[in-house]
């Protein structure tokens, strides 16, 4: 019975294995690894750092790093803005079927590929889009505008994108918040902006935290939204690594660049955790 | 002198639905005041309705004279102590009992002082570093209360603050309560579906149903002259029986019930007469129960029977008496001074009661 049991357990936890393994843990040393060699020759390497001083004597990859980050983290702040006051409106302002009605609309843009909602974005902005002639139409400009491939293009992709990932956890946190709760927080004197400062931001950090690394790292590791609504040019640190990769076959360079945007993403959520004073346990559990 | 709280016809629906009727109170300053009914009959509704969360449909709310009715919440001289009490989870002890001066705009050694003087007064001097859920249930009680009282209101709203504790503690709850409110002398008003606990405390209850006020008395009054049949059945226990009356001499009257028995009750003033549908009410611990007939002769009630089935409960032990004809039930109050103690299901008894512990009431259809 007990090897039984125990052979049951192993075969479960196989494909788990499997999955961390192969998909994961590999691939990771191994790109480790390729970012150490350095080619000295034809099919000859040796093992040295100089893949990751490349990276830090060529000013466009560091310009290019720091603002993927930058960008990244005001998409996340953008998106935490926007998403507070309606995951506030679903949890706690509504009951019922419009609650789960609402919540299903945040969900509906998410059954289609982010391909076609990213050309849906084009559709809207390009020069000969939506807005470009709405605007025409208006009066309000004199000839065609081009939204298309600047930040600001890439902003709205990125937040658009990544809703629904700060939606789910606030609203999560909000709902367990007691209605009694706000209103003891009232019934004591408080005005709006107290009670949102002393009761219910507090409660939802867990919430806020959570949503901010998921949606952070979506921003940071996304590659389809920068390059089409940024264009080519748009100077975003998964560009510069597929180019290592596929473009230019440099994959030592490109492991190496994987490697410090893995050593980023780890840094800023481990300070965001400590500047709010969170646990990853408590966030994700 | 003006009430601390006086409401108007005070009026509320929803979509249609009326949950309060046409309510008027008053509360004198530095009394407890309770509502007592059961869940849905409005009295949690009132209770927002004077907190601020909620506009009443029609009719007034007066604090210490003046109408509230366009103040909100926050502006009210009004607190309350919720239901699952809503302490601050995220806030230590003193931030929790601080927050209602800290939002008044008060300096902060003050709010220390303050908060400490708060926390002596409620016996738990020193824990305000801890969080809240390392308080006992007690102990939270008291903080909720003393959150409230630091900001020195005119009226205090207790929405059945003692209804998650357990039975022990809840009994000693009550006590404090009360002299919680005495030291503070502050005045309370109090809802609750636990009539024990609206009689321990109040100076005046309220008993609701359906909306409306049934009577407004102290708790003495409401036990011992019950003004409607649902406050004679709502407050402490009673025998009831559905019957016709038969006979009225003066304020007494003579009713054949439906199964068969015949017994004598009071009007006390209330116009019933031959024929009609009465309903009588009597508690429990006004039937004497006896071993020999001759011990009941100066009881206008008497009944013949045997005990169908003993309920032990301490001193609040009842019997249930099956009449020989078979004419019906009669619960009854056993005497704990050992004179019984031999009674076991079966025995022969003879139970009795005075006509004027029997308050018949036009019967209601229901």
């Amino acid at each position: 019975m007990r090897t039984e049991a125990k052979l049951g357990f192993a075969l479960l936890l196989t494909p788990l294995l499997l999955w961390l393994s192969l998909l994961i843990f590999v691939p990771h040393v191994d790109i480790f690894l390729v970012s150490l060699r350095e080619r000295i020759g034809v099919g000859q390497y040796q093992t040295s750092l100089a893949n990751y001083l490349t990276f830090f004597q060529e000013p466009l990859y560091l310009w290019t790093f720091l603002r993927t980050a930058v960008m990244s983290s005001v998409a996340t702040l953008i998106t935490l803005v926007i998403a507070f006051p309606v995951s506030y409106y679903i949890a706690k302002m509504i009951k019922g079927r419009a609650q789960s009605a609402l919540f299903l609309l945040c969900l509906v843009p998410f059954w289609v590929s982010e391909l076609v909602r990213t050309f849906g974005w084009m559709i809207l902005l390009r020069e000969t889009g939506v807005f470009s002639n709405v605007l025409q139409y208006l009066g309000l400009v004199d000839g065609p505008v081009e939204m298309l491939y600047n930040d600001g293009a890439i902003m709205v992709g990125l937040v658009y994108t990544s809703m629904l990932f700060m939606v789910v956890p606030l609203v999560t946190t909000l709902e367990s918040l007691p209605d009694e709760i706000i209103e003891a927080g009232y019934d004591l004197g408080g005005n709006g902006i107290s009670v949102l400062r002393e009761i219910i931001i507090p409660h939802a950090m867990p919430g806020i935290v959570s949503g901010c690394i998921v949606v952070f790292m979506l921003s940071l590791g996304n590659y389809l939204t920068p390059t089409m609504l940024g264009g080519k040019e748009s100077l975003w640190f998964t560009e510069l690594i597929y180019s290592q990769f596929i473009v230019r076959f440099n994959w030592e360079l490109g492991a190496a660049f994987g490697f410090m945007l893995l050593i980023l993403s780890s840094a800023i959520v481990w300070g965001m955790l400590k500047l709010t004073g969170q646990s990853l346990e408590k966030t994700m559990g | 002198m003006t009430a601390d709280l006086d409401c108007i016809d005070l009026t509320k629906q929803f979509s249609g639905v009326t949950a309060v009727d046409q309510v008027s109170f008053s509360v004198p300053p530095g009394s407890f005041f309770s509502i007592l009914g059961p869940s849905g009959c409005g009295k949690t509704t009132i209770m927002r309705m004077i907190a601020g969360f909620l506009e009443p449909t029609d009719g007034d709310i007066l604090i210490k004279g003046k109408s509230v009715l366009n103040v909100p919440p926050n502006k009210r001289p009004v607190n309350m102590v919720f239901q699952h009490l809503a302490l601050f989870p995220m806030m230590n002890i003193a931030d929790n009992i601080g927050y209602g001066l800290r939002r008044a705009g008060m300096g902060k050694t003050e709010i220390a002082y303050k908060v400490d003087e708060a926390l002596e007064r409620i016996g738990l001097p020193g824990i305000g570093a801890r969080k809240v859920d390392e308080l006992s249930g007690g102990q939270k009680q008291r903080v909720a209360i003393a959150r409230c009282m630091v900001l020195e209101p005119d009226v205090l709203l207790l929405d059945e603050p003692l209804g998650a504790l357990d039975l022990k503690l809840r009994e000693r709850m009550k006590v404090e309560l009360k002299s919680l409110q005495a030291a503070f002398d502050t005045t309370f008003v109090y809802i609750t579906h636990d009539q024990s606990e609206a009689l321990v405390m109040s100076d005046k209850i309220a008993v609701m149903n359906n909306g409306s006020f049934e009577q407004v008395g102290t708790a003495r009054d409401l036990y011992y002259r019950p003004d409607t049949a649902f406050v004679a059945g709502f407050v402490g226990d009673s025998n009831r029986w559905r019957g016709q009356v038969t006979k009225t001499e003066g304020h007494c009257l003579e009713l054949r019930t439906e199964t068969g028995m015949t017994l004598r009750g009071v009007a006390n003033g209330r116009a019933l007469s031959v024929g009609e549908q009465v309903d009588v009410f009597v508690r429990p611990e006004a039937v004497r129960i006896a071993h020999e007939q001759a011990e009941l002769s100066r009881f206008d009630n008497q009944i013949s029977g045997k005990v169908t089935s003993l309920l032990f409960n301490g001193a609040a032990s009842r019997v249930i008496v099956s009449s020989d004809a078979g004419l019906g039930e009669v619960e009854v109050n056993l005497p704990q001074s050992g004179e019984f103690a031999d009674l076991v299901k079966g025995s022969d008894v003879h139970i009795g009661w005075s006509s004027d512990q029997g308050n018949c009431f036009a019967a209601r259809e229901s």
